[in-house]
């Protein structure tokens, strides 16, 4: 075992089961209550209000519904879901067994990323404890009526099938791919039963809200972004790892924490996030500032941005689900681009067309990736013109 | 509709994923909406596309289908709704809330444009040399939206070879789309499923099951994936370069005949609306191309109503008085050589129950190259004989190694609806202007029954008019109003019909005599029939028939691959759509009504070639030599 983590909020102490007992004194209306309190949104990277999407699907009619929670931690550079996997599970179940209570369904699931299979002997021996504790099963802990279980699949390793709706597909069986929307998870989910999916992190965040409440969270954060948040940072700095942090934490402070030096650049948001340039350390990691899932990727003075560029934009062509045109196609136009600018053999007037291009995948796309892929290389052509436009010209390549 | 739920399709690739839970208790309700600043108001659950359509409002689409669910992919019909971030795909979009749209602002414009110029990027192939030059969705839409240049480049080779190694299907995938209309026509309408998408991103493209030749996979032929295709994708093989050579060989004696469907759909091809019939304008021009001679399958179908018929009588004496337990009830129709090929595939343990009549086509095949070469004297190896079906499968057909009874190939050449009109073109004739002309001689002009094969139900009616009148001596008038049996017309996926024969039979008919004493046995007996179009509804009968349901029960069931039955077939013209069926089989059913002659049993023709030809009667043994065949149970898995 791991020495213990220490943190504000999510690393904070927590006695396993205790959440689940306390159920027996709370209505579905107070944890609705407490979770509109704290404010809390959707760790996985889109941000939406937990309770309103608990609240959605406790009002959906249906006598199945579904918990799902999204542990395909396919971002790249994102690690903070693992972390919490192998040490912090009483959280991430509790926390499920907690949304069941509120939106009323009889089964969890968790989507556990393929690359993670090692990690479920753990688990599956984890839930066992959990129904012999009667943490999982009949009438939880004594309260009549309330079943509950969980069981966990093994994701087929496409970074897409972590969007909500590919990962429905693909835990239906079939090939991972988005869904239109409307009808969002919420009506029409898995097998067609309101489900509400969520990530890994944002379960363990509302198990604590249930034990300290909705106004003790709110002490952490922002007014916009409360709690805290657990980043996952990688790249040029002497202490990688997972932070919990609280959100409003700027990048700057974020890099001394990481022990970077020299930073040019930091991606903010794995490879669907944006690439800023030292002139803007200075911004808050929060929803309504720099918003991130979790990854933060560093980049110092020795890297080359078109590289950078290029590794991401090669990402994302093979990861396309290959669905819709903007993204199946657009993506491998940007990439095109990308070996242009490396080449030098450019116009501008060309390199103009594919940020339009790229403004109208983020609008056209028919889900999250698509609508994100291009982030990174507009924003790198945005903040790293003199570099890219110039350094080129004089045919110096970097490394 | 009590069948179960028999679809191997995604929840997301069927239609009712529009149905919103919350629609319960409000269905009927209707929403104000503002669409362009106009306020209009639209029933509940509408996607943007309808209300828009509605509305006159164009908006243009690629992936969209009116027979297929949605699928929002191509993301060409975009539109802006007030408060949303993105824009939002109008065909996939059902309104749920009184939500304002704007349908042609810059950003749409530019996203459509983008869409276009994307595609096209891609899009390996000249309009000129392509079968879909002038009817193609894309080509269409570059139009519109005025390309003038290829603003990401263009692609200059090839990356995908075609695939033509069906009789019937031809893939040329560097001009796909991506659209996954074929995935969808085949996996959900006709729950077949040999199209897919495979590979990701980039490289995603349209497969068949492990990638193989379509030619080895459970491909029934239908060609319904090629009339939804809106590109030269797909298409059919195309025989017509052979045919022109036949016909220019003095020494060939090129027949053709031309099947109910073709005649109904033809038009649409020179610019008639659909349901313009134009049987008797097509044999001039037949003539005029250079065949020798033209004759109407109808023929074939009034002898299959007569060998199907007697097949169906003799199996139900056999099991009634005979209770040889050997026979195989429900008898299945077996004109539709895609549902032949879709039971051999599927349902295997199911091919006894398959009437062993030959389809109209194949009969007409082994007649002409046996009697009517006998009778004008003509060396059957000099004849080539051609017909002009709706159908992709029926060129898969005339090649199955047993259809050459005649000791020749039965039919050389399947010909398609489209190909026909292209040859038409190319002899430079305006089809509707055609003088009327009726068809060459032995056989003549057909019944009307033979006709409505084309449309679904068809054939049962027919069957239904010559059983009537053989098993109760009434003319079918006295039963069903003008001979029309209206209970199994219409486009219902699944029909079933009851019909009790009572107690008072009429004389056993000479043609037959020699098979049945007397019709004592059916006293009292209701003869339950079925009728199913496209194989999605097929599957649902036979999976009732496996649980022993209902449908186990029935004595006849008559099915066809293609929705809508022939009319729908996938070599006619494209577009198709359920109101240009509609329209193709109302015009079917008029040329019926139109007819003296509307039963098989009374075609004066048929009645001669049994006196002069198949001299031992129906299913006699001359005409079990060429108008019956055999099948082949071939499994889901093909080596
Ligand atoms: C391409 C793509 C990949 C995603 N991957 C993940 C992921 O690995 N884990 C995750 O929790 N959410 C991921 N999401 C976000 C989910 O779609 C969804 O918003 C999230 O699971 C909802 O949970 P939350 O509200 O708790 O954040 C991804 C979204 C997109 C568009
Ligand atoms: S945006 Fe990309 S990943 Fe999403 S549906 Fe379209 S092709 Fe698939
Ligand atoms: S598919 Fe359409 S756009 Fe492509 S070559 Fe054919 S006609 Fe032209
Ligand atoms: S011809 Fe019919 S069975 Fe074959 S791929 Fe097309 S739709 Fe499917
Ligand atoms: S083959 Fe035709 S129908 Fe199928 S996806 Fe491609 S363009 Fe669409
Ligand atoms: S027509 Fe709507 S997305 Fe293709």
């Amino acid at each position: 075992m791991e020495e213990k983590r220490k943190g504000a909020v999510l690393f904070s102490d927590y006695e396993r089961g205790s959440a689940i007992k306390k159920l027996r004194d709370l209505s579905r209306e107070d944890i609705l209550f407490e979770l509109k309190e704290s404010k809390l949104k959707g760790r996985g990277g889109a941000g939406f209000p937990t309770s309103t999407k608990w609240m959605l699907t406790a009002a959906a009619k249906s006598d199945i519904k579904y918990v799902v929670c999204n542990a395909d931690e396919g971002e790249p550079g994102t690690f903070k879901d693992r972390v919490l996997l192998m040490e912090y599970q009483a959280l991430i179940f509790d926390g499920m067994v907690i949304a069941g209570y509120t939106i009323g369904a009889k089964n969890g699931i968790v989507y556990l990323r393929g690359e993670y299979s090692y990690l479920l002997d753990s688990l599956e021996t984890y839930l066992m404890k959990m129904r012999e504790d009667n943490l999982l099963g009949k009438n939880i802990a004594g309260k009549e009526g309330f079943d509950f279980d969980i069981s966990i699949r093994l994701g087929s390793g496409a970074y897409v099938c972590g969007e909500e709706t590919a990962l429905i597909e693909s835990l239906e069986g079939h090939r991972g791919e988005a869904r239109n929307r409307p009808p969002y998870p919420v009506n029409t989910g898995y097998l067609g039963k309101p489900t509400t999916v969520n990530n890994v992190e944002t379960f363990a965040s509302v198990t604590h809200i249930v034990m300290k409440g909705g106004e003790w969270f709110c002490k952490h954060g922002t007014d916009k972004s409360t709690g805290s948040k657990l980043f996952s940072i990688s790249g040029d700095c002497s202490r990688p790892g997972v932070y919990e942090l609280p959100w409003g934490t700027t990048i700057q402070e974020l890099l001394d924490i990481a022990g970077a030096e020299n930073t040019k650049a930091v991606q903010v948001g794995g490879a669907s996030g944006i690439c800023l340039p030292k002139s803007q350390f200075d911004r808050k990691l929060a929803y309504e500032d720099a918003a991130t899932g979790g990854s933060i990727m560093i980049f110092n003075e020795e890297r080359d941005m078109i590289h950078i560029m290029n590794n991401f934009m090669e990402f994302f062509v093979e990861e396309s689900c290959g669905q819709c045109t903007p993204c199946r196609i657009g993506n491998a136009k940007l990439l095109e681009g990308v070996k242009m600018l490396e080449s030098g053999e450019y116009t501008f007037k060309y390199i103009n067309k594919l940020k339009e291009l790229g403004q109208t995948m983020q609008v056209a796309s028919k889900c999250g990736l698509g609508q994100s892929s291009s982030n990174a290389f507009l924003s790198i052509l945005e903040n790293f013109k003199d570099e890219i436009f110039n350094v080129r010209k004089g045919g110096n390549h970097g490394n | 509709m009590e069948t179960k739920e028999a679809s191997r399709a995604p929840v997301s690739q069927k239609a009712h994923i529009i149905e919103n839970k919350d629609f319960e208790g409000k269905i009927g309700g209707t929403v104000s909406i503002e669409i362009n600043e106009k306020k209009v108001q639209v029933p509940l659950g509408t996607t943007i596309l309808d209300a828009c359509r509605k509305n006159n409002i164009h908006i243009p689409t690629l992936c969209h289908h009116e027979d297929l669910c949605v699928a929002g992919v191509c993301r060409i019909c975009v539109v802006e709704v007030e408060g949303m971030r993105t824009l939002q795909a109008s065909c996939a979009f059902p309104i749920t809330s009184p939500i304002k749209i704007k349908t042609s602002t810059p950003m749409v414009r530019k996203a459509r444009r983008h869409i276009i110029d994307l595609l096209l990027s891609e899009h390996y192939g000249e309009c000129y040399s392509c079968v879909r030059n002038n009817n193609c969705e894309l080509q269409k839409l570059a139009k519109e939206y005025g390309v003038d240049s290829y603003t990401f480049g263009h692609v200059q080779k090839s990356k995908y070879p075609v695939d033509n190694s069906s009789f019937s299907v031809i893939r040329d995938i560097d001009k796909c789309i991506l659209c996954k209309r074929c995935v969808r026509t085949c996996i959900d309408l006709q729950e077949v499923g040999v199209l897919e998408a495979v590979h990701r991103g980039h490289d995603t493209h349209i497969n068949t099951f492990m990638e193989k030749d379509l030619a080895d996979v459970v491909c029934i032929n239908c060609g319904q994936c090629i009339n939804r295709c809106p590109t030269g994708a797909l298409h059919a093989n195309d025989p017509s370069d052979e045919i022109w050579d036949a016909i220019d060989n003095p020494k060939k004696h090129v027949v053709i005949q031309t099947a109910p469907s073709p005649r109904a759909a033809i038009g649409e091809e020179f610019g008639l609306g659909a349901g313009h019939s134009m049987t008797y304008q097509l044999n001039s021009a037949l003539r005029r191309i250079g065949f020798n001679a033209v004759f109407d399958t109808n023929f074939t179908a009034d002898l299959t109503i007569i060998e199907e018929g007697t097949e169906l009588i003799l199996r139900l004496y056999k099991a009634v008085v005979e209770k040889n337990p050997q026979i195989k009830l429900p008898q299945f129709t077996s004109c539709s050589p895609g549902w032949v090929k879709y039971l051999e595939h599927f349902y295997p343990e199911y091919i006894d129950n398959l009437s062993s009549a030959k389809s109209p086509q194949q009969m007409f095949g082994s007649l002409l190259k046996t009697f009517y070469a006998q009778k004008r004297g003509i060396n059957p190896e000099d004849i080539v004989s051609v017909a002009v079906m709706p159908c992709s499968a029926k060129k898969f057909e005339c090649n199955r190694p047993e259809m050459t009874d005649s000791g020749y190939k039965d039919v050389d050449y399947g010909l398609t609806t489209r190909e026909l009109a292209k040859m038409i073109k190319e002899a430079g004739i305006n089809l509707p202007e055609m003088p009327k002309e009726h068809f060459d001689d032995p056989f003549g002009d057909a019944s009307g029954a033979g006709l409505i094969f084309g449309a679904t139900g068809g054939v049962m009616e027919a069957a239904i008019r010559t059983i009537v009148e053989f098993v109760l001596g009434k003319k079918t008038e006295d039963v069903f109003e003008k001979a029309n049996v209206l209970p199994v017309r219409g486009f219902e996926g699944i029909k079933y019909v009851e019909l009790p024969l009572g107690t008072e039979m009429g004389p056993v008919p000479e043609i037959i005599k020699h098979l049945v004493p007397n019709w004592d046995w059916l006293k009292g007996v209701t003869l339950k029939v079925a009728v199913a179009h496209g194989t999605a509804n097929a599957k649902k009968i036979m999976e009732d028939i496996k649980a022993g349901g209902k449908f186990s029960e029935c004595h006849f069931i008559e099915f066809m691959a293609c929705p809508g039955g022939c009319i729908g077939g996938g070599g006619q013209p494209i577009p198709t759509s359920p109101e240009i069926r509609k329209k193709r089989a109302e015009a079917i059913y008029a040329e019926d009504e139109s007819l003296e002659l509307r039963k098989s049993h009374e075609n004066p023709n048929v009645v001669r070639i049994y006196e002069e030809y198949l001299t031992d009667g129906p299913c006699g043994h001359i005409s079990h030599k060429l108008l019956h065949t055999h099948y082949k149970p071939r499994g889901r898995y093909i080596a």
